[in-house]
């Protein structure tokens, strides 16, 4: 994850200065739902020294055992260029969409990206009453409480959840578990 | 391929193992028994058909699999035990995976029931080998090992082939299951493009009809598409008239007596294919990679030219070189496409190519590959001329080792024919010379097999001279022995001040009395006269042989291109001082490999 300092290629040969700018893009990749594919492709981006801003994976289609996971990548569009054909390289993938580009394809500014985010907050008085309001504000809705605390479960683009999360801090917050970023792209067409 | 392919059978797993093996039509194995794969020996003692061939360690098990899958174009199998046998494999799968061999490697692994329990002699072999297979399989149901292993072979010798390994539990070996025979139909995730896209042809056929100063520069990629590549490569070269090079790994693929051949390019090639590749207008790419050993400093790399690139991997495409017209597919396909556009629609302007080959032949009369005769010394360059010129009428087949010798080898032997040349390029394995020979030679009985090695790297797998001797594989080691590990010291001489650093091997074996211990040959030679007739000498003894050759100690590979420089920016051997050499590579270049 911390690569970023890395040429992708790993060798010196490649110092020559990148000219592109690193771009963030959204990656989806079916592949067959068998042991061991998660580990084929954590590997290909350890391995290569690609970044991963975000990964998420679960089956998605479960006659045909398809998974699909969502990675966020960072990179030149050269680099994610490499990635994408050394994802599309190992064995059980069947598609890998880059669905940032396919998004500007389609005239849209970027693909539609969703995370959950469960958040606790602890706290007494003033401040508690403080949190309910503003999750309320941002229709996270309370999946657990008592006297002393909140669970807030809340859904929506990473900003909006980051935000959340820094509004939370000075009011008791305790611990955050996010599910990384769930994608697609809009209009009536599958990856 | 057996009488009962269509039959679906009860067996066992280590049954199945075997039979797999007969029906994707398996000659040899290349192995070393231990406690995890006993029930396949056991198999494998009870029938006649797949010969195994016993190493004296896994990695020369691996090497000798890859010199006999790249010598005869089919997959090179492998079978050892787990742990430490696994282990063991990891340098020729990566060394496989690094030149696209198309290697096979079952393993034996603890029992499902022990697996993550740190049983003796248990390792992750599938996460061990992961990063270093194309795929890899762990069985963990006998039902399903038949179709795995079928699956194996093909993924290992389709598209861009390479290794992969199927990693089988004792019990799985044990148990009953039903057998599969070879399904046409694998799974739907894995289809390699083979066909190249017509349209990128036409316009490669376009740009090429209109070239001034082209250039093909051919790979690997052209040897493992099969010999009618290699023959059409050749129409090819006929029918436009282009100069052709090629890399370490597609030597043989255009034959070296042919008249466009210039020579391999690179780091140690000639000095013309360098410079044309530089100067070129346009470039094809022929299944090679633009590996760093070719290029040298990138954003220097033949700054003036368009470039096809045909490749059946698509990450090759765009990887480290821009391509302006990328055709992805098989060599051999792409060709046939190429070479029947060319002649439908484009005509040869050979004449327009004159001043293109007038300055070619100016480059060519710089004999790079010169080098200074002496008539004390054996010149390992002269070892390896003298080699060629009194084998060159048999049916030889070439491997090596790596290092100073293997360079010496690719720019003083000459090969005319796809798969006679046998040789460690992307990873650069010291060792993979000695056992490789053992493979083609298995593969092919008659033939004269040749290692040219070095004092250094044939000591990494000098076991497998035991094997060549228990398995009456006549291989010839050439040993070029310069007691050092000479690109080592070469390296510190350009970079470190010419502080030697651990790169003399201060005690040697007596090779002539190695071979003999052995069971096999021993030559030694040191003066220039007497070279002839010991060469002569090695290939008429029909054992085994160890030949130590005494060359030059100090004798460098020139030309070169100095790390981080340019293809016009070569080191050539008349200029090669001793103050050029310690002053050849500037700070930023000291970093690379």
């Amino acid at each position: 994850m911390n690569a970023q300092h890395l040429q992708p290629t790993g060798s010196a040969y490649f110092i020559a200065k990148e000219t592109e700018r690193p771009e963030i893009h959204t990656l989806s990749v079916l592949v067959d739902n068998e042991p061991g594919v998660l580990a084929r492709v954590i590997g290909l981006f350890s391995g290569r020294g690609y970044n991963i801003e975000s990964l998420t994976v679960s089956e998605t289609e479960h006659e045909k055992h398809l998974s699909r996971i969502t990675i966020v990548t960072r990179g030149t569009p050269h680099v994610l260029e490499q990635i994408k054909h050394q994802l599309e390289r190992i064995v059980p993938v069947h598609r890998v969409v880059d669905l940032t580009v396919r998004s500007h394809e389609l005239g849209q500014e970027r693909p539609l990206e969703r995370e959950l985010a469960l958040v606790k907050v602890a706290g007494t008085g003033e401040g508690r009453v403080e949190a309910l309001r503003l999750a309320d504000a941002f229709r996270a809705s309370v999946i657990d409480a008592n006297t002393e605390h909140f669970i807030f479960e809340i859904t929506g683009k990473g900003s909006k959840i980051d935000q959340f999360i820094a509004i939370m801090k000075p009011l008791g917050l305790v611990e955050i578990c996010r599910t990384g970023v769930a994608a697609m792209n809009r209009g009536p067409q599958g990856m | 391929m057996s009488s009962g392919q269509n039959e679906r059978r009860e067996m066992t797993g280590a049954e199945m193992v075997v039979q797999a093996l007969k029906d994707n039509g398996v000659k040899h194995v290349f192995g070393y028994p231990g406690g995890a794969v006993l029930p396949i020996y056991d198999e494998i003692f009870q029938q006649d058909e797949v010969e195994h061939v016993l190493v004296r360690h896994e990695q020369g098990a691996g090497h000798a699999a890859e010199g006999y899958a790249r010598s005869t174009g089919k997959a090179g199998v492998m079978l050892v035990t787990s742990g430490p046998g696994a282990t063991n494999a990891v340098t020729p799968l990566q060394d496989a995976l690094m030149d696209s061999i198309p290697l096979v490697c079952l393993t034996g692994q603890v029992p499902t029931s022990l697996i993550g329990s740190d049983a003796f002699q248990e390792c992750d072999t599938i996460g061990i080998t992961r990063p270093c297979t194309k795929h890899n399989w762990l069985v963990k149901d006998v039902n399903e090992l038949a179709a795995i292993i079928h699956e194996a072979f093909h993924v290992a010798t389709t598209g861009r082939p390479g290794p992969v390994v199927v990693d089988i539990p004792k019990d799985v070996q044990f148990a009953k299951g039903t057998y599969v025979p070879p399904q046409t139909a694998p799974r739907t995730s894995y289809q390699p493009k083979v066909q190249g896209d017509l349209d990128k042809i036409k316009a490669a056929v376009e740009l090429m009809a209109n070239a001034k100063r082209p250039i093909l520069y051919t790979g690997g990629g052209v040897i493992n598409s099969g010999p009618e590549a290699s023959h059409l490569l050749r129409e090819l070269v006929d029918l436009t008239g282009f100069p052709i090079t090629s890399t370490l790994m597609g030597l043989g693929a255009y034959p070296a007596s042919g008249k466009n051949w210039m020579g391999m390019l690179g780091m140690h090639g000639t000095y013309e294919a360098n410079m044309a590749m530089h100067d070129c207008d346009v470039m094809v790419c022929i299944g090679a990679r633009f590996d760093d050993r070719i290029t040298g400093r990138l954003s220097a790399f033949s700054p003036n030219s368009k470039k096809i690139h045909i490749d059946i991997d698509p990450s090759s495409i765009n990887k480290n070189v821009h391509t302006d017209v990328p055709i992805i597919g098989d060599v051999g396909r792409v060709l046939e496409d190429l070479v029947r556009l060319w002649r439908a629609t484009a005509r040869a302007d050979k004449k327009a190519l004159h001043p293109w080959w007038e300055q070619i032949a100016k480059w060519r009369a710089r004999d790079s590959l010169a080098y200074k005769m002496n008539h004390d010394v054996i010149m390992p360059q002269y070892a390896v001329q003298r080699l060629y010129a009194l084998t060159k009428d048999i049916d030889t087949y070439i491997t090596t080792e790596v290092g100073q010798h293997q360079m010496w080898a690719a720019q003083h032997y000459h090969f005319e024919k796809p798969n006679r040349w046998m040789t460690s390029g992307g990873l650069g394995t010291m060792g993979y010379g000695l056992p490789a020979a053992l493979g083609v030679q298995i593969a092919h009985p008659d033939a004269l097999v040749i290692d040219i090695a070095g004092d250094a790297s044939v000591q990494m797998t000098m076991q497998e001279m035991s094997a060549a001797v228990q398995h009456e594989a006549p291989i010839k080691i050439f040993i070029l022995n310069n007691q050092y590990m000479g690109m080592v010291r070469q390296w510190q001489q350009l970079l470190h001040g010419n502080r030697l650093s651990h790169s003399y091997t201060e005690a040697m074996p007596d090779f002539v009395k190695l071979a003999e211990a052995y069971g096999g040959h021993g030559i030694r030679c040191e003066k220039p006269d007497e070279l002839d007739d010991a060469i002569k000498e090695m290939i008429s003894v029909k054992k085994p042989v160890i030949f130590d050759c005494r060359v030059a100690t100090l004798a460098n590979c020139f030309p070169m291109i100095p790390s981080g420089k340019a293809h016009n920016e070569m080191l050539l051997p008349d200029e090669a001082t001793d103050e050029a050499v310690a002053n050849a590579i500037d700070a930023k270049g000291r970093e690379l490999v």
